[in-house]
């Protein structure tokens, strides 16, 4: 059984048909781009996989177990925007995650718990780049700051999924490839999957292992919600990144 | 035929819109309605006491300082107390207690029916018919159920404001971006967390805001509440002073609620700015002078 089994999968709203009939398997560690044109259900492919979205039909399995219904710490997200929380310094931002997790109450901590996190967080942030950066609040990091301080709020809850809708669409072409190192490499040392929806084709190709191309394939100019968009072209890039082996 | 004398006009005055008074200038702006106020109110003043020495109606400096003494410096002969302080004292209690009960009733009602869509269903509509009720239509009901005491002037500006802040803390939850409710989800917490950790620092400035919106409404029903039924306060004494005419105490009366709404507005601000330091710098990035 692999990592992750989608099996006829349809999503309905009313009579329209966004997603038909998807099939996938996805091993544990494969850096998957989604690319395609607006509308064509990637976003609501991206929407299920969080666990914001229920399929209308079909099966999605985690590990041989239903999908969950609702986002968890399992599945980390960035998303293009609004990833990172405004209120809080970015120490405090990736602190969250820790809080969130063994406070289940008062949500924050205290003391010497405080004291052992913190140092935790700020390894995180070092390791994005951020480390000096710690008392800073979103608004006074550049864009590209703010998507590293995103990964790293997420990443510190080690989940095994990582979910990027349009992580980098805001940010100048240098720092989106400062960015696509950074990704790559936290990608080879956690070994996380990847699912990152994008409408660069191009970074698509430079970042995963296998590219999803979501696209409708019939349309009935008639009728245009009656067929939904299926994976057009799935390209495993195996030559690339290996790092399970 | 040649002119003598080539004249160049240069036109190098600025749009209107760019105009800014800078330095003496912009005090002097700022100041001009006052002294024209002034200006206005001292002439008639003069004009009316040339006809007839006593006159109540517009009184003048003296008559004003002797009517800001009798009620803001001398103990009243009965209860030994200074009315202006005594009045003060009655009306900021009311007021504080009822917009303190509403910030309460404001939050709390804002962030359920915000965050829990099963609670808005429910009690999203009601809310909204009380909002539309106006409440000095239902000052006789509150009368007759809550008595002629303090109970019923803190009823009456709970239910003038609290509707509206509940409403607006409401819409404030719900602004919050879908992003960061399913990121605070993503890392693992739970509903309480999320309105602990997410909802609730981010809508407390909201609240403030909402708050020194609601102050002009709070003022007018706490006066009409004293102005109909009191034993004390600014608005009582206004109403009551009323009656014999008495201009001198009436304006600075006026002079004083003005001052006080004022200061309340200014702490709120205050408060707003030191206590969210994120969300200062954000608005001085925005619009920065």
């Amino acid at each position: 059984m692999s990592f992750i089994a989608i099996r006829h999968l349809w999503k309905e709203y009313g009579t329209k048909v966004v997603l038909e009939n998807i099939s996938l398997d996805v091993n544990a560690g494969d850096f998957i781009s989604i690319v395609g044109a607006s509308g064509c259900g990637k976003t609501t492919f991206f929407k299920m996989l969080l666990g914001e979205e229920k399929p209308t039909r079909g099966d999605m399995l985690l590990d041989g177990a239903p999908w969950p219904e609702e986002p968890d710490a399992d599945r980390g997200v960035v998303f293009q925007r609004y990833s990172v929380f405004p209120h809080l310094t970015a120490l405090q931002n990736v602190l969250l995650g820790l809080e969130l997790r063994d406070a289940p109450i008062a949500a924050r901590f205290f003391g010497a718990k405080k004291r052992a996190a913190t140092e935790k967080a700020q390894a995180m942030l070092d390791a994005v780049g951020l480390g000096s950066s710690g008392a800073k609040y979103p608004h006074e990091l550049s864009g590209g700051m703010q998507q590293r301080l995103a990964l790293a709020q997420s990443l510190i809850r080690e989940p095994k999924i990582l979910l990027l809708d349009e992580p980098f669409g805001a940010l100048d072409p240098g720092i989106k490839a400062d960015m696509h190192a950074l990704l790559l490499q936290l990608w080879a040392e956690k070994k996380f999957t990847v699912f990152m929806v994008t409408h660069d084709i191009k970074e698509g190709f430079a970042l995963a292992t296998r590219v999803l191309v979501f696209d409708r394939v019939r349309i009935d100019p008639h009728e245009p919600d009656a067929y939904g968009a299926k994976i057009s072209y799935d390209l495993p890039l195996d030559h690339k990144h290996k790092h399970k082996s | 035929m040649r002119l003598p004398i080539s004249v160049t006009l240069e036109v190098n005055v600025k749009r209107a819109i760019n105009l800014r008074p800078s330095g003496p200038l912009a005090i002097l702006l700022v100041l001009l309605p006052f002294v024209i106020a002034a200006g206005i109110y001292l002439s008639a003043s003069m004009a009316r006491h040339a006809a007839n020495a006593n006159d109540r109606l517009l009184p003048d400096m003296q008559q004003l300082v002797t009517g800001i003494r009798h009620v803001a410096i001398d103990e009243d002969a009965r209860t030994g107390n200074v009315i202006l302080w005594s009045d003060t004292r009655a009306s900021l209690r009311r007021l504080g207690w009822g917009i303190g009960i509403s910030a309460v009733i404001g939050l709390l009602s804002g962030m359920l029916t915000g965050m829990f869509p099963l609670i808005r269903t429910t009690f999203a509509p009601p809310i909204a018919v009380l909002s539309l009720i106006p409440p000095m239509a239902i000052l006789p009901i509150i009368f007759i159920i809550c008595g002629l005491g303090e109970v019923a002037k803190i009823v009456l500006i709970v239910l003038g404001i609290a509707p509206v802040i509940m409403r607006d803390m409401q819409n404030r939850v719900q602004d919050l971006p879908r992003e960061q409710m399913i990121k605070a989800q993503s890392l693992g917490a739970s509903s309480w967390q999320i309105a602990m950790r997410v909802v609730l620092p981010q809508v407390l400035p909201r609240l403030l805001d909402a708050l020194r919106l609601s102050l002009g409404a709070a003022w007018l029903f706490l006066i009409s509440a004293e102005a109909i039924a009191a034993e004390d306060g600014l608005g009582y004494r206004i109403f009551l002073v009323r009656r014999y005419m008495s201009m001198d105490v009436i304006l600075p009366y006026v002079a004083w609620i003005t001052l006080l709404a004022w200061v309340t507005d200014r702490v709120l601000h205050t408060l707003y700015v030191r206590a969210f330091p994120w969300l200062q710098t954000q608005a001085d990035q925005g619009d920065a002078p």
